[in-house]
């Protein structure tokens, strides 16, 4: 979230889209309730009306896969009305930047596409800079190619009409999105958008969300109370993991992952490190090679020296142009490329998407290591129905885990909060928290080495390694300390000393720290800072609900994102009534500011887009590998057979991997008429491998379902709680008929298309209550993230004759 | 003065943390259930459910309406279970005179089948439910236990929304009020169910038969 869920009460404008919210992120419609009794209208766009529509001012149902033309059709409407805060849109958003003229977009493609790469050369959508390197900009906005006029011609063809017959939202519920969200363009009014996985899970996902927040800067509601982008994070600690480099592509604090293109820290430093030549552009990530230093010193300890670039060398490298996500890794297992693995705290074979092709492909593994509190679907794997367990060669070995009230660490909230938690009780039994079990597990491997050496032991021979895990010691060096003295703003710290700040951090290898962003949060001055839980503050916090010093949260206790966006050039809030920063003309006050530079009209002042090279909030995005603007592309698997908006039919780029088990549905396919959507139900957690082990949460959601309206239940002669067999070009799964005026046939270029959707969190390990409902999904992914798209596939829907999976 | 539950349902989101919020507190064990077409499960109360969330969905002039229903014990104001109850065996629902919670004791093991079934045919809320293994009826006990060591009950503890909220009689009949008077601007039929009967006060936003249908 780029704000945080309490500050979800000061919106005037609710837009909950690619969402459920009150179903998976049910604490925050004790915010969302708060905003509406106050009068903010609480719009729902969905598929499926849900627990969230219920209580929503508006539901409306659209295609799953269509939030682009629906988005696009609010920015037209945006532009055409003059909706957008035009001071903000110029002063803070790079509208105003000019654009090469080799950048083009013809027919769904971007200039520079090249097919058999199925790759854009993004050079040529570069802007124009002057002599110094510097964007040149048309405040006017009258320039052919700048962004401003770039944007209107790419969203002029996303007309009602298109838009309506597209996405299958009537023309009226547009017009309604579009003037309740657009009313919130006023520099005192302020609108969020809250989403989740029903927009990133797409092969256009991250452009989803690209939109969105185009959208919030053409509104001037990033930076804001009561606004921004808020991404609703999964319980308990997605936040946390992804900051720590949970994913392949990045180290925590999201620097890159190192290439073998980038073989010593110079190079590394030198293709990462932004450079601005603006004076008012703070370029935050200049400071990067602090931070990276930081981090190899804390790997390395004093094994890191400058001669081996602080450890660098000892990294492994990624191939360029090598995809290490999950699609591809189960592929090369699929393959038999891959021997062994551990899988630690999520159960792939459940939750990852052609479950038949991933069940098969651990098949083929000679070990695999499971760090679960349960036996799940892929602890079991070798002995799943349908396969001899004689037959299968893997050797699986279960570490039983500790649960989480069974250890004692943080958890970041979606709104970036460190909460520190302690151990409830000590864990049962043989069971150990992950901490352990890594730090052990190395230890032991570290001694084998050193008994038995090999080819190149050094990168863990070196790690400054702990001997045992502890949270607190790992919450201090994720802070950070200084390796000598060192004296900052006139204060002197120690050697073993927390660095204040990551403005402490420096490139030189005297400090260390695991993760930048958490820096300032152990301090010697503060402790433990997610240990906080002081309500105090100032009337000016009060009044947005701040709560400043409780816990603490990311960047140095900043709680609003971009807030210096949120005041005028001379640093007086754009909306006084629910204020975030103020210039009091000697320093700022309220929220910790993006910096504590004056306002801009005093000239020492810096852009408030301070993570963007060039300070400004990124209208024109030439940094995202499949189109600088988003544009409508459908779905892999559609209903359609032709992309209503070019000639383009789905992302030029999507992911994908081409294994005999990898079908998927042609455009228009007969077979598999009905749209599928897939999600996560309120009483069961993602793949359901514990919550369907706790007695009363299975009593609440017993069984495998599949939503569907009366119009299709009749169409197939399908009675509510009838069992059905629901078939993709990948797989089958059982599942019990719910039918439901909550599932809408949608009119779609003239034509009636329905639409199910299905819960993903029951597997086979739990006796009756029917398999993965990801046999049906498809190994395809957005071209940024890889995340699969799970949320709009192409199925069909028969009553089942008998049940196998599914227990009376 | 008695304590008071309002359960706000123009708050409701369903997200069911009371209803197995309530379970995890009484270490009520899990019934064997299964999917019949609805989320509502189980089907009913029954003795390992004093709560439940009720569903019950509609399309009226195009529109899709979806309404919860916490359910629980209203903790009457004069129990009719306990009139019917103490003319056969003393004690075996009493009312405690500080909170007003409505008690089903062990004693109700003493009531005879036919006892019984009069007890529960007098509740007009439907809500006593006999557990054929001990004979015990059993329901809601405002988590009594809770309530007298100043807590709340589990489910008002667990509620995120403010569905669900308890207090001292007075003070939960103003916040009726209140609320009530709000939504009567968007939604004319709203209501409180019995508010001077009970102290389990419903706030409706519409009749109270739509939040009930016939499941499974």
């Amino acid at each position: 979230m780029t704000n945080h869920w309490i500050d979800i009460k000061n919106a005037d404008a609710i837009l909950i889209m690619g969402s459920n919210a009150a179903e998976h992120h049910p604490i925050s419609f004790k915010w969302v309730l708060k905003a509406k009794d106050k009068g903010a209208a609480v719009i729902h766009v969905d598929p499926k009306f849900s627990r969230t529509s219920a209580r929503s001012t508006l539901h409306i149902p659209l295609r799953s896969g269509t939030d682009i033309p629906v988005l696009g059709g609010m920015v037209r409407y945006i532009l055409e009305n003059g909706l957008f805060e035009k001071d903000y849109v110029v002063e803070y958003t790079n509208a105003a930047f000019i654009v090469n003229d080799k950048y083009g977009f013809n027919d769904g493609l971007f200039a520079g596409y090249d097919a058999d790469k199925r790759a854009y050369d993004k050079k040529l959508w570069a802007f124009e800079t002057d002599e110094k390197g510097i964007p040149k900009k048309d405040k006017t906005l009258k320039h052919p190619r700048c962004v401003f006029n770039l944007l209107k011609k790419q969203y002029d063809r996303y007309d009602l009409d298109t838009v309506s017959k597209t996405s299958g939202v009537s023309k009226e519920n547009l017009l309604t999105l579009y003037k309740t969200f657009g009313a919130t363009g006023k520099p005192d009014k302020s609108g969020t958008i809250m989403y989740a996985l029903g927009w990133t899970q797409h092969t256009v996902g991250v452009q989803n969300i690209r939109l969105a927040a185009i959208l919030q800067l053409l509104l001037g509601n990033i930076g804001v109370a009561g606004g921004g982008i808020n991404a609703l994070r999964g319980e308990p600690n997605v936040q946390g993991s992804t900051d720590h480099c949970l994913l392949w592509h990045i180290l925590p604090g999201y620097m890159a992952v190192p290439r073998a293109t980038w073989p010593t820290l110079a190079d590394y430093n030198k293709a990462n490190t932004p450079v601005s030549h603006d004076p008012m552009s703070a370029n935050w990530w200049q400071n990067k090679p602090k931070y990276l230093a930081s981090l190899l010193k804390g790997w390395f300890g004093e094994n890191g020296t400058k001669e081996n670039d602080f450890g660098y060398r000892m990294l492994p490298k990624v191939e360029p142009g090598v995809d290490y996500s999950y699609l591809y890794i189960f592929d090369r297992m699929y393959n038999g490329e891959i021997n062994g693995g551990f899988v630690f705290g999520t159960n792939p074979l459940q939750s990852a998407p052609n479950s038949n092709k991933n069940r098969a492909a651990v098949d083929q593994l000679d070990w695999l290591v499971v760090g679960e509190l349960h036996h799940t679907e892929t602890s079991d794997n070798w002995h799943r129905p349908g396969v001899n367990p004689n037959k299968i060669k893997t050797e699986v070995f279960l570490l039983p885990s500790a649960h989480r009230v069974e250890k004692s660490g943080s958890v970041t909230n979606s709104g970036r909060w460190i909460i520190w938690h302690d151990m409830a009780q000590k864990p049962i039994g043989q069971c150990r928290s992950m901490g352990e079990m890594i730090v052990d597990i190395l230890n032991q491997v570290r001694s084998l080495y050193e008994r038995e050496n090999g080819v190149y032991p050094d990168p863990l021979k070196k790690l400054d390694w702990p001997a045992y895990y502890d949270s607190d010691d790992m919450a201090q060096r994720i802070n950070g300390r200084f390796l000598k003295d060192t004296t900052v703003k006139g204060k002197t710290y120690k050697a073993g000393d927390q660095v204040p700040s990551f403005g402490a951090l420096a490139d030189d290898g005297s400090t260390v720290c695991f993760n930048w962003l958490y820096s300032g949060s152990y301090t010697k001055e503060g402790g433990n800072k997610a240990k906080r839980r002081d309500l105090n503050q100032t009337a000016m916090q009060k009044n947005i609900g701040l709560f400043p010093n409780y816990s603490w949260c990311w960047p140095v206790n900043r709680r609003i994102l971009y807030n210096r966006a949120s005041v005028d050039l001379k640093g007086k809030p754009l909306a006084p009534q629910k204020a975030v920063i103020k210039w009091t003309g000697k320093g700022w006050e309220g929220d910790v500011p993006d910096g504590g530079w004056p306002p801009l009209a005093t000239g020492k002042g810096r852009y408030p887009f301070i993570m963007r090279k060039h300070g400004f909030g990124q209208i024109f995005g030439p940094g995202r590998p499949d189109g600088p603007l988003p544009e409508h592309y459908e779905p892999v698997e559609s209903p359609l057979t032709k992309n209503p908006f070019s000639g383009q039919f789905n992302n030029p780029c999507f992911k994908k991997t081409s294994n005999e088990m990898d079908a998927l549905a042609k455009p228009g396919d007969k077979r598999f008429p009905i749209v599928l959507t897939t999600y996560c139900v309120t009483e069961m957690w993602c793949g359901g491998g514990e919550t369907r082990n706790t007695p009363n949460l299975l009593e609440a959601e017993p069984q495998l379902y599949v939503e569907m309206s009366h119009e299709l239940a009749k169409e197939k002669g399908i009675q509510n709680g009838d069992p059905v067999l629901i078939e993709s070009a990948r797989g089958s799964a059982e599942a019990i008929a719910m039918v439901t005026v909550r599932m809408t046939p949608l009119q779609i270029e003239g034509k009636t298309v329905h639409l199910v959707g299905m819960p993903f969190c029951y597997g086979w390990t739990t006796r009756g209550v029917g398999d993965s409902t990801n046999r049906l999904t498809a190994s395809i992914g957005d071209p940024n993230t890889g995340i699969p798209e799970y949320k709009a596939l192409m199925v069909n829907v028969t009553k089942a004759q008998r049940l196998r999976e599914l227990q009376a | 003065m008695p304590m008071t539950f309002l359960i706000d349902t123009s708050r409701c989101t369903a997200c069911r943390g009371c209803q197995v919020a309530c379970k995890e507190w009484n270490d009520l064990q899990a019934n064997k259930t299964r999917q019949r077409g609805t989320h509502q499960n189980p089907p009913d109360l029954n003795p390992f459910n004093y709560k439940l969330v009720r569903f019950a969905e509609y399309k009226e002039n195009g529109k899709v309406v979806w309404y919860f229903f916490p359910d629980q014990c209203r903790h009457c104001v004069s129990p009719p279970c306990k009139e019917a109850a103490d003319s056969y065996v003393e004690g075996a629902i009493i009312k405690d005179p500080k909170t007003g919670a409505v008690i089903f004791t062990e004693r109700t093991r003493l009531l005879k089948p036919e006892q019984v079934e009069e007890v529960i045919s007098y509740c007009p809320y439907n809500i006593p439910r006999l557990d054929t293994g001990t004979g015990i009826l059993a329901k809601c006990t405002m988590c009594n236990d809770r309530v007298k060591r100043n807590m709340l009950p589990m489910c008002v503890k667990t509620c995120p929304t403010g569905t669900m909220n308890f207090g001292e009689r007075s003070k939960m009949v103003a916040l009726a009020k209140k609320r009530l008077a709000e939504l009567k601007k968007d939604y004319p039929n709203a209501q409180l169910q019995d508010p001077d009967d009970v102290n389990t006060i419903f706030l409706l936003t519409e009749d109270p038969k739509k939040y009930f249908q016939k499941v499974g």
